[in-house]
């Protein structure tokens, strides 16, 4: 789960990460009074959205007086910003942190994540703050740091001491970036995170470490345990229709294709988008209804898939293993009848019971084309809309 | 021969008065698996079915010599009742459990280094050898002894998989779903190289998914270490980038876990690999 930088902030100040002085504000009053608190200028306007790659689509600005504050808050409030990692249609702003502007002298990279291979938690840092990770990973890798954190122990002195000599950190500064990066790390395992990333960390002129920007994810896994994270989700940044899926425990992504598809099982459903694509047409979705969905998840998924209103045709995809296909093909046909489609669908099942599942599909009197397996399922839906 | 698990396997299922417990239980009973306990807190000396319930997984071990264990509990207790079982001496434990926190694996991974179990997933099917022990929640009916070796991310995927090669009159020495998790217990590698040791298995299908590099790291293992035949897919290679599909570690990171990197690096590695799941069998049958 995704926060926004401004709500990363306040749980940094709450574990004595050190941060701009700032607020959250919704108007451009709010702005103005937030401005105001600070008391001085510049300050930094920021538009709060979950996508990274704010600054190059014009949603950070600097402003030197109370009325660049409101030109600028008026600019970026209600704009859709576009970046590199919102696609296409952007995100719409309806949140503004304004900070206190700050005297950069260094700008560094921090953030610690679960690396996968070795089963611990990684520090990864970086003399390239403000840069691209990625960029500075593919180019030029010798200037990454990477610390691996035994879980069982925690972090050690030693562990700190190879980031921050890494990172060149003054002697003056070092206590102080020691105590910020033990801190960073008791937040990352007291809250479940799954990433924390400080791009850029910076080194003031007065040599301060301060957390210029935060962006923070949390594991969905583990938020059983955190229940006060949970308030900060804001639905908002979501797709509707995929808020609306994960409320009936289904894995649902949507997608740009026009081919609406349901499937059981992850890796199967990410197997049928593909063969959709071999077959020349493109995935709406990704739908996952579960390894052994009820007829009652089937209605659901199909509900959603109609609702989007790109949808041309709707492939369905079933293995029944525990889950038979007679009992399966009754859900889609109450489904069908519910939901009333009028589009073309094509089912392709196969495992336990199928023979009785395919005579309950022909019987049904709905207009479903049966596939023969899984070659013919994507020549027949490519068929259907092209 | 076959991997890990044989008839002779005396398993116990921990979470076994639960509705999915209790009901795969019975499946894998029925399918031949020798399921001599039970383990439940608090249900200590009741039975489910013929089969025994204990409350730690330290007693049934004790009184009936099960060497592996099935675990069915909540994702909040996963890493709890792994660690149960690891200290409980259990040899072999396979953890089907969905949704266990990461961080949570990452302790039990640590801790289980300084065992000799062997942990399968979590968020996984399961292991079957064909004909003698069914330890998860793939249907059986599907399966037919035969040489040929299957590992896989993914559950029904791995069903469509073993389904083709059935028809085909391909049998299966021993199917493992390592699970689709970022963290889990048992690799890639470590299927490969059991299957590389196995005399039944005369040849390897591998199936993955998009996110992390573990099918990179296989494909080299494969080429340096390998005799045996395989044939590789890749399921994801139009998921979008930045999004968890389905699986909590089938997600593209910036440039790392792409389709198109593992694609290649099973070509690069001399993996015969299928680029279209319907054809899947049929290309087993070409080149084995």
């Amino acid at each position: 789960m995704k926060i926004h930088e401004y709500q990363a902030k306040q749980l940094f100040r709450q574990y004595n990460i050190p941060v701009p002085e700032g607020n959250v504000a919704f108007s451009v009053g709010g702005a103005k009074e937030a401005t105001q608190n600070i008391g001085s200028f510049p300050v930094v306007v920021k538009a709060q959205i979950h996508a990274g790659g704010r600054g190059k689509g014009g949603g950070v600005k600097l402003a030197s007086s109370m009325d660049e504050v409101q030109t600028v808050a008026n600019e970026i409030l209600g704009m859709t910003l576009v970046t590199h990692q919102t696609g296409p249609e952007g995100k719409l702003v309806k949140k503004l942190l304004i900070e206190a502007g700050q005297e950069i002298q260094k700008e560094l990279y921090l953030s610690l994540l679960v690396d996968r291979a070795t089963a611990s938690v990684v520090i990864m840092a970086s003399q390239d703050g403000g840069m691209d990770i990625e960029t500075v990973a593919e180019e030029t890798p010798e200037r990454i740091i990477k610390v691996h954190v035994d879980p069982l122990l925690g972090i050690q002195g030693y562990h700190i001491r190879q980031v921050a000599f890494g990172l060149k950190i003054p002697p003056v500064a070092m206590k102080q970036f020691g105590a910020l990066l033990s801190n960073l790390f008791k937040l990352f395992v007291e809250n479940d995170c799954s990433l924390v990333e400080i791009n850029p960390l910076i080194l003031t002129s007065t040599n301060k470490v301060l957390a210029l920007d935060a962006k923070l994810d949390f594991d969905s896994n583990a938020l059983h345990r955190h229940k006060e994270l949970m308030g900060l989700r804001d639905l908002d940044e979501e797709d509707p229709l995929e808020v609306e899926a994960s409320g009936y425990n289904l894995n649902y992504i949507n997608l740009d294709g026009n081919v609406g598809n349901i499937v059981n099982g992850a890796g199967l459903a990410m197997a049928t988008m593909d063969i959709i694509k071999n077959a020349g047409a493109t995935p709406a979705n990704f739908m996952d209804v579960g390894g052994g969905a009820s007829s009652e998840q089937v209605e659901n998924a199909f509900r959603i898939i109609l609702a989007d209103e790109k949808v041309k045709a709707v492939l369905i995809n079933i293995f029944g293993g525990i889950l038979r296909c007679d009992i399966f093909a009754q859900g889609v046909v109450d489904a069908a009848r519910k939901t009333n489609i009028t589009i073309p669908v094509v089912v392709r099942m196969e495992g336990t019971n199928v023979d009785e599942g395919k005579k309950i599909l022909a019987d049904s009197g709905l207009t479903l084309t049966s596939a023969l397996n899984l070659s013919d399922a994507a020549q027949k839906i490519a068929a259907a809309v092209n | 021969m076959s991997i890990y698990i044989n008839k002779d396997t005396k398993v116990l299922v921990q979470g076994i008065t639960g509705n999915e417990g209790s009901f795969h239980a019975r499946q894998c009973i029925e399918y031949g698996t020798n399921v001599v306990a039970g383990v439940t807190p608090g249900k200590g000396g009741q039975k489910m079915d013929d089969v025994p319930v204990f409350n730690t997984v330290k007693q049934a071990v004790e009184q009936t010599g099960a060497t592996a264990s099935l675990i069915f509990v909540p994702p909040p207790f996963g890493a709890d009742a792994i660690m149960e079982a690891a200290d409980g001496g259990v040899e072999l434990i396979v953890t089907i459990t969905e949704g266990v926190p990461i961080l949570d694996m990452v302790k039990v991974k640590n801790f289980l280094s300084t065992k000799t179990c062997r942990l399968i997933g979590p968020n996984c099917p399961g292991i079957i050898t064909p004909d003698e022990c069914k330890i998860g929640i793939m249907p059986g009916w599907i399966h037919k002894k035969g040489n040929i070796g299957v590992v896989s991310r993914s559950g029904t995927l791995t069903y469509e998989v073993v389904d083709q090669l059935t028809k085909l009159e391909m049998g299966q020495s021993t199917c493992i779903g390592i699970g689709g998790d970022p963290v889990n217990g048992t690799n890639f590698i470590d299927v490969l190289e059991a299957f590389q040791n196995d005399d039944e298995t005369k040849s390897i299908v591998m199936v993955g998914e998009i996110g992390g590099s573990a099918e990179e790291e296989a494909a080299v293992y494969i080429k340096e270490n390998l005799t045996k035949p395989v044939v590789g897919f890749i399921a994801g290679l139009t998921a979008p980038p930045g999004r968890r599909m389905g699986h909590a570690g089938a997600i593209i990171s910036g440039s790392s876990g792409t389709g198109a990197a593992k694609i290649k690096a099973f070509k690069d590695n001399g993996i015969h690999v299928c680029e279209n799941l319907g054809q899947i069998g049929q290309i087993c049958k070409d080149v084995f």
